[in-house]
């Protein structure tokens, strides 16, 4: 494999691994949702993150050879490059909402431009997943929308989520090490570029609501970092395909 | 809201109505919302319906846990689009049972003070990752005998929301059945699990057809309105002759020593049913009754703030649209 291909490989494990880890947080709501039709549509957006970690794993299998299950059901908790955010616990029903609108705002962001990729296979997976997310926006947009203008309660907590959740965020527009190389080959967006629009795009709807981004917080620097959460996350998630190391299956 | 053609034995012509709503059942009509009906159907089908919903909805604890836990991509596909069919199915049925005047709310209210009653069968744990697939081949192998039947029905809202939960049940049962078949090949573990699996299970699935008939008190009635069209011994029978040969040629044990083939009739029968502990599951004291109850009423709690968000913001969009 060559360094260009490499790189591409790592970058793809890094979007999965995101995709994994957020579906895990999303999935802990299946069957606890405030209302049936969120049991519905939260399993749902599982569904769809999962599937796309696995259009991810299947672009990099064809780079590394590597098996999509092995890379996640067997992979240790300190080989995820998953990013802080999505490995936080899953907090009250506004916590997961602002989670989810502040990572699908930069999936749109990032999968409209990767339709543009010059990697094929990479443009085309983006044009299906972008399909995806803008229903997944829409659904975050609208209950932050319903959160941040319903009870008084309801907005404190909004409110409390965004302050803990936004310098978070911004781990998501760090280049990996080395990333600079495709973003040259034209093989995946620039994240640098696209953190003003992301900025302001969530700035105004989020100011519109009453909702306002801290100016301080901690911003993880790498996708090695990792907080206490993500070992716990890892192990229930892998517990039965570990369980047993003679099974051929499953 | 629906106009509540209410039908009291004491009406006066309560008689005259009674048969012409019986020949319509004989002559195979559906009985729809707005129509006449006896109030003891219309409480039989809210009471039905509504335990059919609750069922579905505590049913997706047992097996959301493991979808945290699911030993692949397949499998956690699989399983959250199971649970969430199972969501699906608790909203229509709350739709179809709203259809006889009772609010989701009430209904809701019911369950979590413990009135209403949902299956007896998510009253046992889920022990291991084989339980996932024993209860999608058995549990919900029992339930399609049983919705297939409902399917039939003389009202029609629940018997069209029977088709449709009858087609994705039918996924349920396949993919259990596949993981069960899979594992009973597989290695030492694997086959111990899925056989532990159906030992702890067979029974409870059995009991979920219902008492004998004999024991039976709503169904002679049930029957009579159309509302079942088959006793709970003729499910549990068809369920036996179906599953037990499929579980016999996996290879796997069935914990019934009293488990015989009768050439005459060409049925399988089963040993004495533990009816004692069914009995004591139904009235509280099963290993899970407690811990579901709490678990549906804490969710219930936990969720009343983003309800009444959804509420005010109702409101303040209706009073924005009004200025």
């Amino acid at each position: 494999m060559d360094s260009l291909n490499a790189l591409l490989a790592e970058k793809l494990r890094v979007l999965a691994d995101d995709e994994v880890v957020l579906a895990q947080r999303l999935s802990e709501w299946v069957s606890y949702a405030p209302i049936l039709e969120e049991d519905i549509a939260i399993a749902n957006l599982a569904q769809d993150e999962l599937g796309h970690a696995q259009v991810y794993l299947e672009l990099k299998r064809a780079l590394d050879g590597v098996d999509p299950d092995r890379e996640v059901f067997f992979k240790d908790p300190l080989e995820f490059r998953n990013a802080v955010l999505v490995e936080l616990p899953r907090g009250d029903w506004a916590y997961t909402m602002v989670r989810q609108y502040l990572f699908d705002l930069y999936e749109n962001l990032w999968l409209q431009e990767a339709q543009g990729s010059a990697y094929p296979p990479l443009a085309e997976a983006a044009a299906r997943l972008y399909k995806e997310e803008r229903f997944h926006l829409k659904h975050a947009s609208t209950w932050v929308e319903r959160l941040a203008l319903g009870t008084e309660e309801s907005h404190a907590r909004t409110a409390k989520a965004l302050e803990e959740l936004w310098p978070y965020a911004r781990q998501l527009f760090q280049p990996l090490e080395g990333e600079a190389a495709l973003v040259e080959a034209g093989y995946v967006p620039d994240l640098e570029a696209l953190w003003p629009e992301y900025e302001e795009r969530a700035r105004g709807f989020l100011q519109g609501l009453g909702l306002f981004l801290p100016e301080k917080g901690y911003v993880p620097k790498s996708r090695s970092e990792h907080t206490e959460h993500l070992w716990p996350l890892v192990v229930l998630m892998q517990s039965v395909a570990r369980w047993d190391p003679e099974a051929q299956a499953w | 809201m629906v106009k509540l053609r209410i039908g009291h034995p004491e009406d006066p012509d309560y008689q005259e109505r009674l048969e012409e709503f019986e020949a319509r059942i004989a002559r195979g009509e559906k009985i729809e919302p707005g129509d006449w009906m006896p109030a003891e159907y219309r409480r039989q089908l809210i009471r039905m319906i509504s335990q059919h919903a609750h069922s579905e909805v505590v049913g997706m604890h047992p097996e959301g846990a493991w979808i945290l836990r699911a030993p692949s991509f397949r499998r956690k596909l699989i399983l959250l689009a199971k649970v969430q069919d199972e969501a699906g199915h608790g909203q229509y049925l709350y739709h179809a049972a709203e259809t006889l005047g009772v609010t989701r709310e009430e209904m809701l209210e019911a369950l979590l003070s413990g009135r209403a009653k949902y299956s007896n069968i998510f009253n046992y744990p889920t022990l291991t990752w084989a339980d996932v697939g024993i209860i999608g081949w058995l549990v919900d192998g029992m339930a399609i005998k049983n919705q297939t039947m409902l399917a039939q029905s003389s009202y029609g809202p629940y018997s069209r929301a029977m088709v449709r939960i009858c087609a994705e049940e039918t996924f349920h049962h396949k993919q259990g059945k596949e993981a069960v078949l899979l594992y009973a090949k597989g290695s030492r573990k694997q086959r111990q699990m899925v056989q532990d699996a159906l030992n702890r299970w067979w029974w409870p699935t059995l009991m979920m057809a219902g008492p004998h008939d004999t024991d039976s008190p709503h169904t002679p009635l049930l029957l009579r309105w159309g509302i079942k069209t088959k006793t709970n011994d003729q499910i549990r029978q068809e369920f036996l002759n179906e599953h037990v040969p499929e579980l016999l040629d996996a290879g796997l044990e069935i914990p019934d020593p009293h488990l015989r083939y009768d050439e005459k009739t060409g049925n399988w029968i089963h040993g004495p049913i533990p009816w004692d502990e069914f009995w004591k599951v139904i009235g509280g004291e099963g290993p899970m009754n407690r811990h579901r109850l709490e678990t549906r009423r804490r969710v219930h709690e936990e969720g009343r703030w983003v309800r009444e968000a959804l509420e005010a913001y109702g409101r303040r969009r209706l009073a924005q649209a009004a200025d």
